[in-house]
């Protein structure tokens, strides 16, 4: 088993022409560790991630894999497992060729080959696939030969560029806790990259936010969620309001400067006060509609001021629901600890 | 009462939109039809009036007689020959130097591959007869390249550079290499750039790559691109008429020639038919094995 | 981004080096009959000792050239009255069709380029001699805009694959009837795309050799026809000037065709 690799990237930047692709990006990453690179398009997060691999040449700065700075050094020599988004499969091996790609590569004896095909088929759950065609197979099937041809050959590093964007919903939640099974099982490094804030938060050890080039907060998902630096990791991680102190009504001992800027997450805009002993903060806000989406309701819901906002009311509060109608004023309650103050 | 009206509307309902079906049905091959008509009329008939002409003898009698002068005499059996080893020659030389130079282009960055290709095209809309034209400055006795090499000193006496086989197989491969080029060019810039990169990653030389990966994705556009260079380089006239210099001899030469005697046209038809049986054996093949290979794939 | 392997500075050097040659070897030996032209003197020479204007005058005051010349352009300009319409029309036709005979149609419009041209060129000679269209301008005509068909319909048939037949079901959905759609719709977006196949007709007739070899005769007969015989017969320097002629409109065409290449990226 190869031992996984830790990975340092120190000041990486790259330009094109006037555009920054990457700013100045420092980022250490454990070995074994799940981290997701996490941002919208335009982000950077691609370009890092194929700086990693070998096929973007950074301007500057030093990229360490187990303390060996292999900037120089080109793709073909990093000895790393990649999943395109595309897959990349050879469309004119079948699937059994593709996975034993790199293991021919490395000159493995035939019985090897067969031997760890099968075995790396098996942990993706494609056992009896080995002869079929890739055009003979679905989304779903094809995704999962791009992960066995990336781990068949034990890499210390594994890559993935948002492999699961092309798959619907409910495959994409599937294979989301199949490659976290797989990473538990395996424990190779991984850095992962998507834009879909709920696969990272399913995903991973670390997220890594990541806007115009720059890493804008690093942390467990947990952190991330609940400790948002900023406006931009508040809104790009789940559904945030966010308001200045001095707009909320405080009853309690907790205070806040009136311009401070907080953050609240939208399931937080309750209905009602939830436990009698915390603190909550109010604010009074016209209903302006309603909209049931299965799990939840939304709400939207208009300031004094004439900002919209929006409420996510979960399950247990939903006869509340029923009881507020359009174009009535209504208090949301809030509870205090749950307020994030921003810089 | 309730059961009769939607009965009716299901009964009419189908015939209305057949009619409408078939209505836009016949629209489509309206538009078709005047070049259908075109290339039956202008292609198709004087193939079959080839035909026609070729079953006939000088008397005036169905026979075989034309195809056994032809498949007999020993000029025109050399005429065939002559024919299909400058169509060898011609696409062996194109597709090892057009084949590396497609392989180029995909590689370079696409402003760059677009400036190539742009001098490709210029080749390539140049009329056949300026090339050849081009070709004669250039190889003559006392062109460019033989004053260029007496004036250096390299040689006292100026080479045979033209009106031979090397001469009309050179002035074809230039025509036939933007015919190659392009289709090829198109066929490997299909295959995803991420093939490549994946073979990479797992740890394949540039060679080693090209080999597993990309040239075999690559062969049926090669292989299409080779078939027709060598279809068109069988039915070629204007330059290995002018390079060749009458020591060139091709099937197209021979049968322009036959028209100037009455006598001969049913021999010319019989070549011309000839002609046209391997163009077209040869394409089926072809067709054929892409067919059963794609199949398999 | 990179290809992932090892930067192999004499490989790409050598590289574009063959590259570079290649298109050279391409592009550059038409570009001596341009020198050629200016060439003072009788015999083919390169660099031409003196440069002077003498065969261009000599060429405008030839009555055979000119009309030959004239035979040409107004033969081109007639086979694109011909073949662009019906190319176009058919590229539509067969791409409203279902996939068979889609298909079937697109086999056929290409036998022309598949065929040889000297086979349809003698097929024709014996054709048109029963029906007395050899040396005529009439059967030049139909001669070349079957040849000129396959460029039409290629062109178009690429043009009418990326068109977005949506635009046609809204304006029916609106109210508009066939021939409304045609010009206000299709024609107006596909007005490049028509220029560029008369372009390439119009120097597919002009070029033409074999077809031309066999069916235009006495007052009848075009540029490269003349340029053919002269070309076997006697080397007369005006054949320079003549292609000259034709690679200046080749070179407006490709242009034509890149900067269409540019605008279709742009967007």
């Amino acid at each position: 088993m190869t031992k996984p690799a830790s990975i340092s990237i120190e000041a990486v930047g790259k330009t094109y022409g006037s555009f920054h692709a990457l700013g100045n990006v420092s980022l250490e990453v454990g070995a074994g560790e799940f981290l997701t690179l996490l941002g919208p398009s335009g982000s950077g997060k691609s370009t890092l991630l194929m700086a990693l691999a070998g096929f973007v040449i950074p301007d500057r700065g030093a990229i360490r894999i187990s303390g060996e700075n292999v900037v120089d050094r080109p793709a073909n020599k990093r000895n790393i497992g990649i999943v395109f988004q595309s897959y990349a499969l050879f469309p004119h091996m079948n699937v059994f060729e593709n996975v034993a790609f790199p293991l021919r590569l490395r000159k493995c004896d035939r019985a090897e080959i067969t031997a760890r095909v099968a075995a790396t088929l098996q942990q993706v759950q494609l056992a009896d696939l080995g002869a079929r065609r890739i055009s003979e197979l679905s989304g779903g099937q094809r995704q999962r030969v791009a992960l066995a041809r990336a781990i068949v050959f034990e890499p210390r590093v594994m890559l993935m560029d948002e492999p699961l964007s092309a798959l619907d919903k409910k495959l994409r939640e599937e294979m989301q806790i199949e490659i976290r099974e797989l990473h538990q099982r395996l424990g190779v490094t991984t850095i992962y990259v998507t834009h879909d804030q709920r696969e990272a938060l399913t995903l991973s050890d670390r997220i890594a936010i990541m806007n115009k080039g720059e890493i804008v907060q690093i942390g467990t998902a947990q952190q991330i969620y609940n400790e948002p630096k900023n406006d931009f990791v508040a809104d790009f991680i789940g559904e945030a309001v966010v308001l200045e102190a001095g707009l909320l009504g405080f009853s309690g001992s907790r205070r806040f400067d009136p311009s401070a800027r907080l953050a609240i997450r939208a399931e937080d805009l309750r209905l009602r006060v939830t436990g009698a002993t915390e603190e909550h903060a109010s604010l009074r806000a016209k209903l302006e509609a309603k909209v049931f989406q299965g799990d939840s309701w939304l709400l939207r819901l208009c300031l004094p001021d004439g900002r919209q906002i929006y409420s996510r009311v979960q399950k247990p509060d939903e006869p509340l629901v029923g009881q507020v109608s359009v174009g009535q004023s209504v208090t949301m309650h809030i509870p205090v600890h749950k307020l994030r103050a921003l810089q | 009462m309730q059961d009769m009206v939607p009965e009716r509307i299901s009964r009419q309902a189908p015939s209305h939109a057949h009619r409408a079906e078939l209505r836009s049905r016949v629209a489509h091959f309206a538009f078709v039809a005047p070049s259908i008509v075109l290339v039956a009329v202008l292609v198709l008939v004087p193939c079959f009036w080839l035909f026609w002409l070729s079953a006939f003898d000088v008397d005036g009698s169905l026979s075989f007689e034309n195809y056994r002068t032809v498949f007999e005499s020993a000029g025109y059996r050399s005429v065939f020959l002559t024919t299909f080893l400058v169509a060898f020659a011609t696409v062996l030389v194109t597709i090892l130097i057009g084949g590396p130079f497609s392989l180029f282009l995909v590689n370079i960055q696409e402003r760059k591959a677009r400036l190539l290709l742009s001098a490709v095209m210029l080749s390539f809309w140049t009329s056949v007869l300026v090339r050849a034209y081009a070709w004669l400055v250039l190889l003559q006795r006392n062109g460019v390249v033989n004053t260029l090499l007496i004036d250096l000193g390299l040689i006292s006496d100026p080479l045979r550079l033209v009106f031979n086989f090397s001469a009309a197989v050179l002035g074809m491969v230039h025509i036939m290499l933007p015919v190659f080029i392009l289709p090829v060019y198109g066929a490997m810039s299909r295959i995803d750039p991420d093939l490549m990169r994946a073979a990479a990653s797992f740890g394949a030389s540039r060679s080693q790559a090209l080999r597993q990966v990309f040239l075999p994705l690559a062969m049926p556009g090669i292989a299409a691109g080779g078939v027709l260079v060598f279809v068109m380089s069988l039915g070629f006239y204007v330059t290995p008429a002018i390079l060749g210099g009458g020591r060139v001899y091709m099937i197209a030469m021979r049968i322009e020639r036959s028209l100037s005697n009455f006598t001969s046209y049913g021999a010319a038809s019989a070549l011309g038919v000839l002609l046209l049986v391997a163009t077209g054996v040869i394409l089926g093949l072809s067709y054929l094995a892409a067919r059963t290979i794609l199949k398999v794939r | 981004m990179n290809d992932g392997f090892p930067l192999n500075r004499p490989l790409r050097v050598l590289s574009w080096a063959f590259a570079v040659l290649t298109t050279c070897f391409l592009a550059a030996p038409s570009f001596i009959v341009i020198l050629m032209s200016f060439s003072g003197s009788d015999f083919l020479e390169l660099p031409p000792r003196t440069l002077s204007l003498r065969w261009y005058e000599a060429f405008l005051s030839s009555e055979r050239w000119l009309g030959a010349a004239a035979t040409s352009f107004l033969l081109a300009g007639l086979v694109v009255m011909v073949a662009v319409p019906v190319g176009v029309l058919s590229a539509y036709g067969a791409m409203k069709m279902s996939l068979r005979w889609r298909s079937l149609v697109q086999a056929f419009m290409l036998l022309p380029a598949v065929v040889p041209a000297i086979l349809i060129a003698v097929g024709l000679f014996f054709f048109y001699s029963r029906i007395g269209l050899v040396g005529t301008l009439t059967g030049l005509v139909f001669g070349h805009a079957v040849l000129a068909l396959p460029v039409v319909f290629l062109v178009m048939s690429a043009a009418f694959a990326s068109f977005d037949f949506d635009q046609v079901r809204a304006a029916q959905s609106l109210g508009a009837g066939e021939v409304t759609v045609w010009r206000i719709i299709i024609l107006p977006q596909m007005v490049y795309n028509i220029l560029v196949s008369s372009l390439l007709a119009f120097l597919t007739s002009l070029d033409e050799v074999v077809i031309a070899m066999l069916l235009s005769v006495g007052r009848r007969t075009t540029m490269p026809k003349l340029m053919f015989t002269s070309l076997r017969d006697q080397i007369d320097p005006i054949i320079a000037v003549v292609s000259t002629l034709l690679l200046v409109l080749a070179a407006v065409v490709v242009i034509v065709l890149q900067l269409r290449g540019n605008a279709v990226r742009k967007r």
